[in-house]
């Protein structure tokens, strides 16, 4: 908006934010009992968009904060390098409508490896290219780890995700703290 | 040795990386490179069509403006910053690329960004995927009262379109309500939890810019300026960007 000169009242504000802001506050009262005993493990892309380019390492705190309350502080293992200085996935930047499917999977390469590397059996992806793109490297290269969105988890955690918003949980998780089974479609 | 100092050729054509430096803030830093090679070091896309950053930067200072307009690598660098991040002089390699990108004519920009972009310039959804805001209106509709009646705790969840004087306009990814709505409830039910006043508008809703990535300056801004207009008509307080 600053580019163009367009005169706006509001501001802009990103989610992650206000999920922190929101759970603190204690009016999403999520806890990460669910995978006490599972240990299911974590980690977490920070996408370039939002935190480098846009809101820094305190977004990134608040992604982390939120990722550690719902699914367990000893659960989340951190990729490295992270926060601003983390490596783009390969998906932003119009790269995964660009047409160049090999190249963008040898760009992912590098995000593949940093994922493996974490042991982690879950990657957490907040934005939608990232998702998408991720999602794609894990088939590929054959880590096959499931790619889930933040608001999968935290509806988990509080015990009010539904058999039909589990698109993208592992089998793992399909049938864990359930809300309404019986609506199963 | 020569007799005479050799003289360099006359009136220094006009480069594209000149034009670019004009346009950026503080000209991008554009000619303080060092050469040291952090950017290409730490960039995925570094050896993609046997190019990095600081070879498309030194290209460009060399004036190779038809190479470096030519090279597919510039849709294949995704503009994440990384380069800037780590650089020392901090060079906006990235405007470069924006830059270099908008050179193309645009019928030979990669067809599936313009085809995305060209889809959001269709109506006033915003939406890379063509979905107009009537169709939007109906899925949100649809998934929220299938959810408000089979999961009663959430009989009176809402999921507001165009509310005057809401607290947050709330985009949306194009990819849940067309391919995957019921993706679109644990939000609302987060939202719904936490008490937040929010509303998605009729017009702009689409949280995607394919304009931007295809460097189609006027299509970004009109993108941009309708999401804005919306917000601002409705009285939000908050652009609330999902993802």
């Amino acid at each position: 908006m600053k580019k163009f000169k367009i005169d706006h009242k509001f501001e802009t504000k990103n989610i992650y934010e206000y999920y922190a802001k929101w759970i603190r506050e204690g009016k999403l009262k999520v806890n990460s009992d669910w995978n006490k005993e599972l240990q299911v493990k974590f980690t977490v892309q920070d996408p370039c968009q939002i935190v480098r380019k846009a809101f820094g390492d305190p977004i990134a705190e608040d992604l982390r904060f939120v990722v550690k309350a719902i699914v367990g502080e000893e659960n989340f293992i951190d990729m490295q390098p992270n926060r601003s200085n983390n490596y783009c996935c390969g998906g932003g930047g119009g790269f995964l409508q660009a047409g160049y499917k090999e190249q963008r999977l040898q760009y992912g390469k590098l995000k593949d490896d940093q994922i493996k590397a974490t042991g982690a059996d879950y990657c957490i992806a907040g934005c939608h290219n990232c998702h998408a793109q991720i999602h794609e490297l894990s088939e590929h290269y054959g880590g096959d780890y499931p790619v889930v969105h933040l608001w999968t988890l935290i509806c988990l955690s509080l015990g009010i995700l539904g058999p039909n918003e589990r698109e993208y949980l592992g089998d793992d998780l399909k049938a864990v703290n359930v809300f309404h089974p019986e609506t199963e479609m | 040795m020569a007799e005479e100092a050799i003289k360099l050729g006359g009136k220094k054509k006009s480069l594209f990386i000149d034009k670019v430096k004009g346009i950026i803030p503080d000209g991008g830093n554009l000619n303080l490179c060092l050469t040291c090679g952090a950017c290409s070091s730490g960039c995925p896309a570094t050896g993609l069509e046997g190019m990095d950053p600081r070879k498309f930067l030194r290209m460009c200072a060399l004036g190779m403006d038809e190479e470096v307009i030519a090279s597919k690598w510039i849709w294949m660098c995704t503009m994440c910053q990384r380069c800037i991040y780590v650089c020392p002089m901090k060079i906006d390699i990235p405007q470069l690329v924006f830059n270099a990108r908008a050179q193309v004519p645009r019928e030979e920009r990669p067809k599936g960004i313009l085809g995305s972009c060209d889809m959001a310039l269709r109506n006033e959804s915003g939406s890379a995927m063509g979905t107009s805001p009537e169709d939007f209106i109906f899925v949100v509709e649809d998934v929220l009262e299938e959810y408000q009646e089979s999961q009663p705790e959430f009989a009176e969840m809402q999921a507001p379109i165009d509310k005057q004087g809401a607290e947050f306009f709330v985009n949306q990814n194009s990819r849940e309500p067309v391919t995957e709505p019921d993706e679109m409830v644990p939000f609302w039910k987060i939202l719904h939890l936490a008490g937040a006043d929010w509303t998605y508008g009729s017009k702009g809703w689409g949280g995607e810019n394919y304009c931007l990535f295809l460097a189609d300056n006027e299509g970004w801004e009109h993108l941009v300026r309708q999401t804005a207009g919306q917000a601002d008509a409705l009285g939000c307080k908050t652009y609330l960007n999902t993802e």
